[in-house]
């Protein structure tokens, strides 16, 4: 058994008990349950990109923008036009309600809540998150790496519908 | 219905599950859903929108809960970070 990862933002936790195996299971759940919530295009894209994005409802907002969402960093904003980052929220999801297990939620746990909460109440969100230019806890040249990966998975996706489609 | 809560170490777990229209199990529902506020948690349902969109809508009462809906999810409330 190792001590650490209890904290909130990543931090190891004085007695905190950290088990491998256990935050493994966890996470299978987690992704588990980000799959029956999110539904399965966010599943796979989590699964090969490693974050989701979440864009407003096209009827909500004229705004072209959007969110990547990483586990335990930074909620990353972003011009849908031209890719350009706009700010980072850093927010976690802190549970202090049972020290012997850590504060720190499964990664798909975490990426799913703020998943939730962008679409449940963005504002609401926003407002509890604390906002900072980019490059605070996201290296702005990840982010934008990142971006590049999703246009082409995205692509990727739209490909496959159309052969789908056809076929 | 099934209540269920996201845990550190844990993934989800089940709370309570329970049929809405039955009193008895309503009251089972309701009354977990106040232990989970009463923690701090908050409280979620996933639906879908215009053209099948996956989304969710944060609620905070059982009343606000559609009585058709599958699942509510507990996770801890947003803290703002470093």
């Amino acid at each position: 058994m190792l001590f650490g990862r209890g904290g909130g933002g990543g931090r190891p936790s004085r007695g905190t008990v950290y088990d491998p195996g256990r935050e493994r299971r966890a996470e299978v759940k987690a992704r588990d349950l980000l799959r029956a919530v999110a539904g399965e295009r966010a599943h796979a894209m989590y699964r090969e990109l490693g974050f989701l994005v979440v864009r407003p409802r096209p009827a909500a907002s004229e705004a072209a923008y959007g969110y990547l969402i990483y586990p335990h960093r930074s909620i990353v904003a972003f011009d849908d036009r031209d890719g350009s980052l706009i700010s980072e929220y850093c927010v976690g999801f802190p549970d202090h309600t049972d020290p012997e297990r850590g504060t720190r939620l499964p990664d798909a746990d975490d990426v799913l809540a703020k998943w939730i909460a962008l679409t449940g109440d963005e504002r609401r969100l926003l407002t509890d998150a604390n906002m900072h230019l980019p490059g605070r806890q996201v290296d702005p040249s990840q982010a934008r790496r990142d971006l590049r990966r999703l246009r082409a998975w995205e692509a990727r996706e739209r490909r496959e519908e159309r052969m789908e489609a056809a076929a | 219905m099934k209540l269920v809560r996201m845990k550190p170490g844990h993934g989800d777990v089940l709370l309570a599950e329970g049929d809405p229209e039955v009193a008895e199990e309503e009251q089972e529902l309701i009354d977990a859903f106040r232990r989970q506020l009463d923690q701090g948690m908050w409280a979620a349902v996933p639906t879908r929108g215009n053209g099948g969109r996956r989304e969710a809508e944060m609620v905070r009462d059982f009343s606000e809960v559609p009585r058709d809906a599958e699942q509510v999810i507990f996770f801890p409330r947003a803290a703002g970070g470093q």
